[in-house]
């Protein structure tokens, strides 16, 4: 039992991989089916136009990355909060406090793009804190409050930013009241550097933000597959009884994991915000970004590698999606999403399925090498019985 | 004194989604199972029945018979909401699958099948849909003559049937959660299905109840959501459902604390947006955009009180847990 325990343990990572793309496949079927349903003359151009678009021109390409740099930084937030068997839902607050604090720096303050971002990641670890606090001191539900501090993160941001005058685009010239400033006017500098690959991919969505977001997944892969703290991290995930039992401090770790994740989150709103093709809107609304980050870890099963491929993945069909229209709402591409998440549910019993059908084969294989064997070895005993006699 | 009356009826009117999405919620997770798609319920109760209701406008069966049509439109709700919920049923009592993940993707899944939904029947770029005014309850409904008191003006401002049956609810599930034999069973489920199984109670059936009841409830909230949000519906119930689930942890899983919390969060919600003619209100001069410190308020109180009770604070034990017959 123990020996058949081990083998298993030691395919999760293609089948985690396989569970993936069989949720992504069946995802793309029923996309597929409900467009013929809606308009079935325009489905098949339509279609195709979803699982190409992305690849079609460097312009296209270049927005897929533009897109999925956030959506990494989003991802890795609830990724690494899942790892310690926290659910931050909250990512959508960190997401907004990091923008605010990195557009503050950047249009009030004339800070560099490093600064700004820095500011950005100070500001979605300091959103984290509070549910990761209110969870291990008061045992409070991270998700409520995650729930709470995105709304009250949302109404403040709006508040401080309606009392910076210089913030807004109207002082900066522009014509809307309710948005931030145009950081192409306001302060350049703060521009997250292009490094000529804007004119390289014909784009000016093309910076290197999607650079920035696949250092910091691989930082979160070294933090948690490398570090003791990672370890930790993943054994109050696992079984929090157990790993305090071991002498680890559950509390600080999940007020940690919940700074970290937070910090992501933040991270991603920065990369948006300071690549000035977005201004930030002063809506009643949470922003979607930081929600985008569930099925973006969730398709990636929470592993930091995984994710800069799932963050891919979800940008090229928005990508696609977008080239639908207008034959098509683009809220085909989130039901085509949420048919993987909801596959992706139950990934574990798929994976099961995959583990158990593999083990089989393997098992009837270790059976066919042991019959051999013995075979074999009987075979030779017979011949050593007989070489025996003949010497006799 | 006419402010009052605006107040307490608008309080009412956003307290009874909270209410019965929050029960809802409840039924759920005292079952064992973590409802976080309690806002793509809503919304799919919210679609359908204002759908149905756009039907039933056109069909000339709402305006000659408004309250049947109401009722009927209540009915759908109820039950589109309710066949929703066993997406949820299925994954997290069949598959064992996890909870939370299932609930997102349903959350994910309503908001935009309702965005195509509304396409697809009312056209390109057509992505309200109108709620008739025939659903509301006026004076003229009951047959009583107008006249403009405080009653009236509390009663009448924004009276739905929806309302009145929020109340009758109230009353039956609290009865059914401890007065009846599946109540109890029911409650065994979310604290310990092992020993309830061991006494021949079939915990996968009571869940798929608990969830089921969750969707009615839902969805019957939704479209109390979306008449108190305003005169259309937008493939959107603005993070009730989320709200919900806070008020349901905030009410302890009881009923009669849920009924207390959806009513404090409510008033606390409205006089947010009621702070600028309500005159002891501190106006805060000197701050623009003030209106966003009173819109924060609700949620800010809430965490405080979150935190004041947590130490009473008692989740369902086996909630969020699938339940493994092979693992008793």
């Amino acid at each position: 039992m123990g020996e058949q325990k081990r083998r298993s343990l030691r395919l999760p990572l293609n089948t985690n991989i396989l569970a993936s793309l069989i949720s992504i496949g069946v995802g793309l079927i029923v996309g597929l089916i409900l467009i013929y349903v809606l308009n079935a003359k325009a489905a098949g151009g339509a279609f195709i136009s979803l699982i190409t678009t992305g690849f079609r021109s460097s312009d296209k390409f270049a927005k897929v990355l533009y897109q999925a740099a956030p959506l990494i930084m989003t991802g890795l937030s609830v990724g690494f909060a899942f790892k310690t068997g926290l659910f931050n839902i909250g990512a959508t607050g960190q997401y907004t406090i990091g923008s605010a604090l990195a557009l503050i720096g950047a249009i009030q303050f004339q800070l560099p793009w490093y600064v700004c971002l820095l500011l950005a990641m100070i500001g979605g670890a300091f959103w984290g804190i509070f549910p990761g606090l209110f969870k291990a001191l008061f045992n409070v539900n991270e998700v409520i409050t995650s729930i709470m501090f995105n709304w009250i993160g949302m109404f403040s941001v709006n508040l401080i930013i309606n009392n910076m005058p210089m913030m807004l685009a109207k002082y900066w010239g522009g014509a809307q009241m309710d948005r931030t400033a145009n950081l192409m006017q306001a302060n350049p500098n703060a521009l997250i550097p292009r490094m000529g690959l804007d004119v390289l991919m014909k784009s000016n969505y093309m910076n290197i933000s999607i650079f920035i977001a696949i250092v910091f997944a691989l930082v979160a892969w070294v933090l948690l597959s490398k570090t003791t703290f990672g370890y930790e991290l993943k054994a109050c995930g696992y079984n929090r009884n157990a790993s305090v039992y071991a002498g680890i401090n559950a509390k600080r770790n999940i007020v940690l994991s919940m700074v970290i994740s937070g910090a992501f989150a933040g991270v991603g709103g920065g990369l948006y915000y300071l690549a000035g093709n977005g201004q930030y809107t002063l809506v009643k609304a949470l922003l979607t970004a930081g929600f985008n980050g569930i099925p973006v870890a969730l398709l990636a099963t929470s592993s930091p590698i995984g994710t800069i491929f799932s963050a891919f993945f979800v940008s090229y069909i928005q990508v696609g999606g977008d080239a639908m229209q207008p034959d098509f709402v683009r809220e085909i591409i989130d039901i085509i999403i949420s048919v993987i998440i909801y596959l992706a549910a139950f990934a574990l019993l798929t994976r099961e399925l995959l583990a158990r059908g593999k083990q089989h084969r393997e098992d009837a294989a270790l059976d066919a090498a042991e019959a051999a064997e013995e075979a074999a070895a009987e075979a030779v005993a017979e011949a050593v019985v007989e070489v025996k006699e003949e010497v006799k | 004194m006419s402010i009052l009356a605006d107040i307490f009826s608008a309080t009412i009117l956003f307290m009874i989604p909270l209410l019965l999405v929050a029960l809802g919620g409840m039924f759920s997770e005292r079952s064992g199972v973590v409802n976080i798609a309690l806002e793509g319920i809503m919304i799919i109760g919210a679609l359908c029945s204002c759908l149905f209701l756009r039907f039933m406008d056109s069909s000339g069966f709402g305006p000659a018979h408004p309250q049947w049509g109401m009722f009927f439109a209540i009915l759908v709700a109820a039950f589109s909401g309710a066949l929703f919920a066993l997406l949820l049923a299925f994954a997290s009592v069949n598959l064992k699958a996890d909870q939370t993940i299932g609930g997102t993707a349903l959350n994910m899944l309503a908001p935009a099948f309702a965005i195509v939904l509304t396409w697809a029947i009312q056209g390109q770029g057509q992505t309200t849909i109108l709620i008739p005014t025939w659903s509301r309850i006026t004076q003229e409904t009951i047959g009583i003559a107008v006249k403009e008191n405080f009653f009236q003006a509390f009663l009448f401002k924004s009276f739905y049937q929806t309302t009145i049956w929020a109340v009758f609810i109230f009353i039956i599930t609290a009865v059914v959660l401890y007065k009846t034999r599946f109540g109890l069973r029911l409650r065994a489920c979310g604290e310990h299905p092992q020993a309830a199984d061991s006494v021949g109670v079939n915990v996968y059936r009571m869940r798929y109840a608990g969830v089921f009841i969750s969707g009615l409830l839902g969805g019957i909230g939704g479209l109390a959501y979306t008449l108190a949000a305003g005169s259309a519906f937008q493939s959107t119930v603005a993070g009730y459902g989320f709200l919900a689930l806070a008020v349901m942890i905030f009410g302890n899983w009881k009923p009669l604390n849920i009924l207390g919390a959806s009513l404090f969060f409510a008033l606390f919600k409205i006089l947010g947006s009621y702070s600028g003619s309500i005159p002891f209100l501190p106006k805060f001069e000197n701050i623009k955009a003030s209106e966003y410190i009173y819109l924060m308020l609700p949620y800010v109180v809430t965490m405080i009180i979150l935190v004041l009770t947590s130490k009473k604070s008692r989740a369902p034990k086996a909630e969020g847990i699938p339940y493994d017959k092979g693992r008793r």
